[in-house]
């Protein structure tokens, strides 16, 4: 545990140049959005960049055999930190791709016999895209809502389930809002009912305890650059008892058992099995000590700053993560203020589509709170220090926006703010 | 979002924040835009007897551009005449911010606000004209 936590990214707070005691590097604190690759991931990918850089795929000499080795020693650790055996881990270039695989390969598979696919509305977008793109294909697919804690309702899915029904696909944590799913429950319904059931495990590998057969899945996606692993390399559980066929979408060689043809990349899939097997050992631990400095941060913000929400359920949430609505401040302009902290939000004002976040809206979030939200996610390299600096940060800007705002002026005169007629635009 | 310098002055340095008595007879309340959509602002001008605005006040909830469009505002109509004030073009806001594509319409809100504000202060004294000749009939 202590090896862990001394390992930060950014060691001391130097002194900014003027001399004002802020810190040079902003303090990231966005870790649903990428983490770094841990110091001991890197160092087990360099020896494949440019001393045993071999093919894997090369039957007949020493440097095709190293390179085999060590991908099917990556496919071991990441098949051992899902309960899953080794032949049903495939290597793909990310989550999205998996997610791809995984709704496609498989409708295209039994597409003559069953059409019908179930899914949830606060997915990734890559799965609700896939989606949609096989109801242009012909497929028919329900999209569940959520509750307001963000969970699914299992009544719900139960009665969604049809004899034409191949595929259910649940995300096991949410990117935005870091809730987790019943997976065990939702994978009993499924199995008991012969559908397949996917899971979207991208935010939920390493956090939290994953055990495919247990929980009686068929598919998860794994992503790499969320468990402090390289960018471009996932992988795709594809179970064998009871088998899942699929039909590939990247044709060419055959590797990966036909499912997914090209060279593997050695150095990256090396990186993968790496960031797992550590995060196998350190899990528990880990997921202590950010359950606790999320708990820290949460408290001494309820503390400070009235009128602020979370969003999603507290309890079934991943450790590190916080959504938190600041009432009558907006999103961009409050990252503005806290620039020494990197965070997102799900206001409008940060997306290219100028449309608040989907996922708070399936919640039931009001768009005027979901404009003022702020998605906080702590990892591994977050110190004590951050999360101090991160409060005293944020309840500082909060304070000024709301000096700021009219909002928070007719708030505090006791206006109705849903009683006036807004101009609106 | 990579902001123009004069936009983050205005973000971090809003020029004229505050309230005016909007029950006062010489001042003038806008207030536009809509919670749902992220964008309210509040700008408020007080007008001397010349029909010259004195002072300017503003609040918003809103984004960096919308924030530093309305400082901006506020500066720019101090010392103007209403007719003045209301020629004001949100494509001279967005010019002076630099505001990227996307967030023109912060500028556009801004120039909602001010026209909005002289609005309110003119229906103000059209009443009272109207009820100062009533009475004088």
């Amino acid at each position: 545990m202590s090896t862990v936590a001394n390992r930060t990214m950014t060691p001391e707070r130097p002194i900014g140049e003027k001399g004002d005691n802020r810190p040079k590097m902003p303090i990231y604190l966005d870790y649903q959005a990428t983490t770094p690759c841990d110091p001991r991931v890197v160092e087990a990918m360099l020896p494949y960049f440019t001393e045993k850089f071999g093919n894997p795929h090369s039957r007949n000499h020493q440097y095709g055999w190293e390179a085999e080795d060590a991908v099917e020693t990556a496919r071991k650790q990441i098949a051992s930190i899902i309960g899953a055996d080794e032949r049903e881990v495939i290597f793909t270039s990310g989550a999205t791709e998996s997610n791809n695989l995984a709704l496609k390969g498989v409708a295209h598979f039994y597409k003559d016999r069953k059409n019908h696919l179930i899914t949830v509305v606060t997915e990734h977008k890559c799965v609700l895209d896939s989606a949609r793109h096989l109801e242009e294909e012909g497929f028919e697919v329900a999209y569940l809502p959520v509750r307001q804690d963000g969970l699914v309702d299992l009544e719900r899915l139960k009665n969604a389930i049809t004899d034409k029904t191949l595929l259910v696909s649940v995300m096991a944590a949410n990117n935005e809002i870091g809730v987790i799913q019943p997976l065990a429950q939702i994978g009993e319904i499924c199995r008991s009912r012969g559908v397949l059931f996917h899971t979207d495990a991208a935010q939920a590998v390493g956090k939290i305890p994953l055990d495919v057969k247990a929980m009686k899945i068929d598919l998860m996606s794994i992503s790499g650059h969320k468990i402090y692993g390289p960018k471009g390399i996932g992988a795709l559980y594809v179970g064998r008892k009871p088998r899942v066929r699929l039909q590939a979408l990247i044709t060419g060689g055959g590797q990966e058992r036909g499912m997914r043809s090209g060279t593997l990349p050695t150095p990256l899939c090396v990186g993968l099995g790496a960031a797992c097997a550590i995060a196998e050992k350190e899990m528990g631990a880990e997921a202590e000590r950010l359950r606790m400095l999320r708990d820290r941060f949460y408290a001494a913000i309820k503390q400070r700053l009235p009128e602020v929400f979370l969003n999603g359920d507290l309890e079934q949430r991943l450790p590190g993560n916080l959504n938190l609505s600041f009432a009558y401040v907006e999103g961009e302009g409050l990252m503005m203020g806290i620039k020494d902290l990197c965070v997102s939000s799900g206001s409008a004002c940060t997306s290219a589509s100028l449309e608040p976040s989907y996922v708070l809206r399936a919640l039931g979030v009001e768009e005027e709170l979901a404009h003022t939200s702020l998605r906080i996610g702590f990892g591994r390299f977050t110190t004590e220090q951050d999360v101090d600096y991160a409060v005293e940060h944020i309840v500082g800007a909060v304070n000024r926006l709301r000096e700021l705002s009219p909002l928070w002026e007719m708030a505090q005169e006791g206006v109705d703010i849903k009683s006036i007629q807004w101009t609106g635009h | 979002m990579a902001y123009s310098e004069k936009l983050l002055e205005h973000y971090e340095n809003p020029r004229n924040v505050g309230s005016l008595d909007k029950n006062a007879d010489d001042v003038g309340t806008g207030l536009v835009g809509a919670p749902a959509c992220g964008d309210v602002m509040k700008l408020q001008i007080r007008v001397n007897e010349q029909g010259v605005i004195e002072d300017a006040k503003f609040k918003t909830f809103g984004c960096g551009s919308a924030i530093a469009s309305s400082s901006l505002a506020t500066e720019w109509i101090k010392g103007k005449s209403l007719d003045e004030a209301e020629q004001i073009k949100n494509s001279q806001i967005a010019q002076h911010l630099a505001l990227p594509p996307v967030k023109i319409h912060c500028s556009i809100l801004a120039e909602d606000a001010i026209k909005a504000a002289v609005a309110d202060y003119r229906a103000k004294h059209a009443k009272k004209d109207e009820s100062a000749s009533q009475a004088a009939q």
